[in-house]
């Protein structure tokens, strides 16, 4: 019965793995930090629906559990605990000056795609491998997600849309771990859940330290450490 | 059962310092607990001496040579660090509630250091590296000042960073441990099946691991957070910091490197990172202003130093990586004590602000003195030794080139250090010194802490050496 629908499912799965990356771009270019989240929130949706899709045929409890969990933690929990700990107003902020401007910055976005196809080219598997078709979409775009992700805590400015870029490099990882790494424990998977939330908590905690002490959550503006330079 | 007890007890002491009505216990049960863990690590290093390899849950928590060196240099390191902060910290805050929220980020940090060694299974210990720096970001933001935050908020974004470019390699080192057959998934599973995993997989996975956590060890270019991070958070963390938790991080790197076959160039990335690594940083010391950035950058220096020996490949070089990694523990955490006694004595952490310590305070000036000698690398110190075996084993193995270069940086590290740090104990006092009476824990960690410094110099106890041994041997490829 498997047979007949993983055409369906890798057609399923290749759509969403379309959109998670579509998503990844979204974070690069938006100006407003709402945006921003709920881009993340879109993509953590988009991450538990191609461990949907992947846990179908044959029918894997894990990968499905995998899906409720990211569903759990990252699309409901997490921006939940941002919205308590970071004041209302900073998510209508609106960052004007980006390191660099949008279009660009989607052009270098593009370029790191590529660069993620080409670089995870010698890893995928030759032949047809039980679960080789999802590999081949899933490790790439994981691994775009990840650089997506990286470039997005770069050019941002504002301390939430780097904490976002931080999870969505997680994100990408996961997005070819589903993939690659079906048979991970589920103690591993409970842990890495557990982790996101406190690394929300804590990254919350110093926004709003930050935020009291400097009246901005403009981390890009933190810059007094440095040494002297040679004379 | 005792490795279950190493993990639980600082846990135990974080949730009563958490609980309990008063702070005055705080310190107290912080002490107790880290100094009953460095009696446990050490029993578990004795008998990990032995060739023994201590299991609590199979393939889950399981220590052997290697583990039980980094799980005894981190409650070493914990103990003393507990010491210090007992008078240390009174000083440095009147609000009880920031002191207790302290001591529960203290015990909760040193729980997921020890939980790096003593977790057998690979990607639980990627947590527990992500954990380490969850737990310390708001020690390192403890004063609360803007430059304290900017120092936590670097630290946590590149170092979470640096942990998710890793989490990509551990999945791919999954993936390929699963090709070659699966099964119950440890350290040890892990190279025995080394020879049976695709190269290219792991190659790729070793080389995102090396970068990801490369950022947490302070390797170059990723270690622009360190200086920062180890300068500005309360000085008993800038020791855990520096000594330890650095270490932890690198032991990680340290276990994959026996999964590499002899045709791979891991081992040269290890080197040539290493070296890049020692060379950035010794040359950064020469124009730092603040005295804990220097021992910083110096962390930087030694790091890159270890790595670049575990990449000089053969056993006697790991030993002397190993033995490495002991002396720069010991030494760093005691340079730190001294910074925190000269800036309780001073009242500054700029170099300039700070001289005559000999004459204004004798037992701050010495530890000023003999941190930088330690540290520099000054004969008959502890890194003396252990950096005059990774030139030996370089030269032995005809590796004239990476010898050279280590000398030459060694070289420039040692003249920055002391160029700083000699005019601070010797010069002139200046007129506006505070001149305050250190703390009575802060001497005695002082007394305690450079004991082992003059000791592992000179002489080199027969377990201690053993042990080395037997973790080194966990550092070679497996041939099949």
């Amino acid at each position: 019965m498997s047979q007949g629908f993983e055409p369906l499912l890798s057609a399923l799965n290749a759509l969403a793995g379309g959109l998670f990356l579509l998503s990844a771009f979204g974070m690069v270019a938006t100006r407003q930090v709402l945006g921003c989240l709920r881009f993340f929130i879109a993509q953590s949706l988009l991450l538990a629906a191609s461990a949907f899709l992947l846990g179908a045929a044959p029918l894997s409890a894990h990968l499905i559990a995998v899906g409720l969990l990211t569903i759990i933690t990252k699309s409901w929990l997490l921006p939940w605990l941002l919205r308590r700990m970071v004041r209302q107003e900073v998510y209508t902020r609106r960052e004007i000056t980006q390191a660099v401007n949008i279009p660009s910055s989607l052009l270098i976005a593009l370029g790191l795609v590529l660069g993620a196809y080409f670089l995870s080219a010698p890893w995928l598997p030759a032949g047809a491998a039980a679960g080789a078709g999802f590999v081949r979409i899933n490790l790439p775009i994981g691994l775009a997600g990840l650089l997506l992700g990286a470039y997005t805590l770069a050019v941002r400015r504002e301390a939430l849309p780097q904490l976002l870029g931080l999870l969505a490099m997680e994100n990408g990882a996961f997005f070819a771990g589903i993939a690659v790494a079906p048979g991970l424990s589920l103690i591993a998977e409970l842990a890495v859940a557990f982790d996101v939330l406190v690394l929300a908590f804590v990254l919350g905690v110093l926004t709003r330290m930050i935020h009291e002490r400097t009246g901005s959550t403009e981390v890009g503006r933190l810059a007094a450490l440095k040494e002297e330079p040679f004379r | 059962m005792i490795l279950i007890a190493i993990l639980a007890l600082p846990l135990l002491a974080a949730a009563v310092c958490g609980l309990s009505g008063s702070e005055r216990w705080s310190p107290r049960v912080t002490l107790l607990a880290a100094l009953a863990n460095l009696l446990l690590a050490g029993e578990v290093a004795l008998r990990a001496a032995g060739g023994e390899t201590i299991v609590a849950l199979p393939h889950w928590i399981a220590a052997d040579g290697l583990s039980a060196l980094i799980a005894l240099l981190i409650t070493a390191v914990g103990t003393s660090a507990a010491l210090f902060s007992w008078g240390y910290m009174a000083h440095s805050t009147q609000k009880p509630r920031a002191l207790r929220l302290y001591y529960v980020n203290f015990n909760l940090f040193l729980f997921a250091m020890l939980a790096v060694p003593l977790l057998a299974e690979p990607n639980l210990v990627w947590i527990a590296v992500e954990l380490t720096t969850l737990f310390s970001v708001l020690l390192v933001s403890f004063a609360d000042t803007h430059d304290a935050l900017e120092a936590a908020w670097k630290y946590a974004v590149l170092t979470l960073s640096g942990a998710a470019i890793a989490l990509f390699g551990f999945l791919l080192l999954f993936w390929a441990w699963q090709t070659a057959g699966g099964g119950p998934y440890s350290w040890a599973t892990l190279r025995a099946a080394a020879g049976a995993m695709p190269p290219r997989l792991l190659q790729a996975a070793f080389l995102l691991i090396l970068v990801g956590f490369g950022a947490k060890v302070g390797l170059v270019p990723l270690h622009t957070w360190l200086p920062d991070a180890h300068s500005q958070a309360p000085t008993p963390v800038c020791a855990l910091l520096s000594g330890v938790e650095t270490s932890a991080v690198l032991y990680v790197i340290l276990r994959l490197l026996p999964l590499l076959g002899p045709a791979s160039q891991g081992r040269a990335w290890a080197l040539a990172f290493g070296l890049l690594s020692a060379g950035v940083a010794s040359f950064l010391l020469l124009r730092v202003r603040d005295y804990k950035r220097l021992f910083a950058f110096s962390t930087v220096e030694q790091m890159g130093i270890v790595l670049a020996a575990a990449g000089l490949g053969s056993g006697a070089a790991s030993y002397a990586a190993l033995l490495q990694i002991v002396a720069h523990a010991l030494g760093k955490s005691f340079c730190f004590y001294a910074a925190g006694s000269a800036a309780l004595l001073s009242g500054t952490t700029e170099i300039a602000g700070v001289r005559g310590l000999l004459r204004s305070s004798p037992l701050g000036g010495i530890a000023l003195l003999l941190g930088g000698l330690t540290i520099a690398g000054a004969p008959p110190l502890a890194l003396f030794l252990s950096e005059f075996s990774i030139l030996k084993a370089g030269l032995s193995g005809g590796q004239y080139l990476a010898v050279a270069l280590l000398t030459l940086f060694i070289a420039v590290a040692f003249f920055g250090i002391l160029r700083h740090i000699l005019p601070m104990v010797f010069g002139k006092p200046l007129p506006q010194s505070v001149n305050r009476k250190l703390p009575r824990s802060v001497v005695l960690t002082l007394l305690l802490a450079a004991l082992p410094l003059f000791v592992l110099g000179v002489y080199l106890p027969e377990q201690l050496s053993a042990l080395l041994r037997v973790a080194a041997a966990a550092l070679t490829h497996l041939a099949r």
